[in-house]
């Protein structure tokens, strides 16, 4: 992303809107810039300020008319008065960037916007994570901090050296020069983005495990990390065996995603609602 | 894409939050979905959501390419949500989200009646999902945990400010701006209801809750007054 100086009337708006904090407003040129190595691509000043695509020299010759004659102008704070946005022409590797960062834009391993993963959101229709499974994704960058991939990358090394495998419908994965070892291409490594997450399954009994493991590594990480830990219910939509894991560990569980097992692999829309519970 | 999930604050913060949103499995049932993720969308429309949005076009509050500059003075804050309806053009997520648990029970509960073949997902409090999930008769069929946030933790700022941020998962809503929005409207110079606008306006998916964002920053404000006595 780039600022166009020519239209930038320095406003400051766009200074509050970037989730990395990388735009501020050069004091010698008098114009909102980008720190393009803090920038992850993520067009949310470009896709969520609105345009007006006033005139920049109008706007600039009355905002010092109202400077001088003292008067405040509260204007909208969600708004670029010139439009003066420009998206780059990305190329690779900065391009994995925007991938990471750009929720609108889908990763091309797994076809799906975001951060490209499903976990336990379609686990009805794909069964992805069994009974006797634990399904962990580990997030890193958000909210508002962001990582580079080396930083992902030393958590996959440690994660592939306790032997866990990494879920191959990931974007992550899909980067990973060598997924044994949990290696990342070296191209990639001092990349910055929004947030990444790295997918993994096991057996429930190597759940406290693999949290003490990730306790340990998150420690060295300049980055923040938001742990999600999925699991089939029984057949009466009980969790009885992840849960008092993860609060014997201390978590106090609030919140909760629910996949409530209405997906089935193909039905035509026109044909009648089934009776029967669905997800027995 | 865990852009409901990890939403900062307790299970009380969360009475006045239920995303409910619908998803096909790449490869599997992706193929026919579309149909039917609109006629999830037109069905959360008769149950009175605050917002309500597929992934791929944001939610019912958009940014405008063309803002008049009148709209400083006059700026139309009203969800609009035929537009995320008529807008779906691609199978992608579609999210509904409710300020209320019965319209949120009875909304799982029509959708269960509708039978309509997408993934549904319930993102709430654990007890809340619980209670749609029991009110339709459905046994849950798999849980995906918050554990919350770890790690360089200094990097984050106040829990008001994350409250609201963390709404959109994507990380779309800036901390700044969030906290500019908590600022403005202890100054008086913005009504919570006109804040939450601005930063709905950024989540591009539609999950953010401006019914809860309006309760924070009330909160916050009352804080504030209740600090100064």
């Amino acid at each position: 992303m780039r600022i166009n100086p020519d239209k930038c009337v320095a406003c400051g708006n766009c200074t509050y809107v970037c989730p990395m904090e990388a735009i501020y407003i050069d004091p010698v040129i008098k114009r909102a810039t980008i720190k393009r190595d803090e920038c992850v691509e993520c067009y949310a000043c470009y896709n969520g300020l609105s345009q007006e695509h006033l005139n920049p020299t109008m706007v600039r010759t009355v905002r010092k008319i109202f400077a001088l004659a003292k008067v405040r102008f509260d204007p909208e704070p969600d708004v670029c008065p010139t439009g003066a946005f420009e998206p780059d022409e990305l190329t690779w590797p900065r391009v994995v960037r925007r991938a990471f960062s750009d929720p609108r834009v889908p990763h091309e391993s797994t076809g799906v916007e975001g951060r490209g993963t499903e976990e336990v959101k379609t686990n009805d229709v794909s069964g992805r994570v069994k009974v006797g499974e634990v399904g962990f994704t580990i997030e890193f960058g958000r909210p508002g901090v962001g990582a580079r991939f080396h930083e992902i990358q030393e958590m996959c090394w440690a994660l592939a050296e306790a032997g866990v495998s990494f879920e191959k419908k990931n974007p992550i994965t899909s980067l990973m020069s060598d997924v044994a070892t949990g290696t990342l291409r070296a191209d990639i490594l001092n990349e910055k983005v929004m947030s990444a997450i790295v997918e993994i399954k096991v057996t429930v009994d190597r759940t406290e495990e693999i949290i003490r493991l990730v306790w340990a590594v998150e420690k060295r990480l300049g980055t923040v990390i938001a742990l999600g830990v999925g699991t089939r219910c029984d057949e009466n939509g009980e969790d009885k065996v992840v849960a008092p894991i993860l609060e014997s560990l201390g978590y106090k569980l609030e919140r909760a995603k629910t996949n409530i097992g209405l997906g089935r692999v193909k039905r035509p829309l026109d044909k009648p609602a089934a009776k029967e519970t669905v997800n027995a | 894409m865990t852009n409901t999930l990890h939403r900062f604050g307790d299970a009380d913060s969360f009475r006045d939050d239920y995303v409910i949103f619908a998803i096909a499995s790449k490869g599997a049932n992706d193929g026919d979905s579309l149909p039917k993720l609109r006629r999830f969308l037109q069905i959360a429309a008769e149950y009175h959501p605050v917002n309500l949005g597929d992934a791929r076009h944001g939610g019912a509050l958009r940014p405008s390419k063309e803002m008049n500059p009148m709209a400083h003075w006059n700026r139309d804050n009203k969800p609009d949500f035929q537009a995320v309806i008529d807008g779906l053009d691609t199978p992608t997520t579609c999210a509904a989200v409710f300020d209320n648990k019965v319209a949120a029970e009875d909304f799982v509960k029509r959708i269960r009646e509708e039978d309509l073949g997408m993934s549904i997902n319930i993102s709430t409090s654990i007890d809340g999902a619980d209670q749609c999930c029991h009110h339709a008769g459905i046994p849950r069929h798999s849980v995906g945990y918050s554990l919350g946030f770890e790690g360089a933790t200094e990097k984050l700022p106040s829990s008001q400010v994350m409250m609201l941020s963390t709404m959109c998962g994507h990380g779309m809503v800036s901390h700044s701006l969030a906290k500019k929005m908590v600022d403005w409207v202890k100054e008086g110079r913005r009504t919570p209801e006109e804040a939450v606008c601005y930063m709905a306006r950024f989540c591009s998916c539609g999950v953010f809750n401006p019914a809860r964002a309006a309760r924070v920053l009330k909160m916050a404000v009352n804080q504030e007054s209740a600090n100064a006595k």
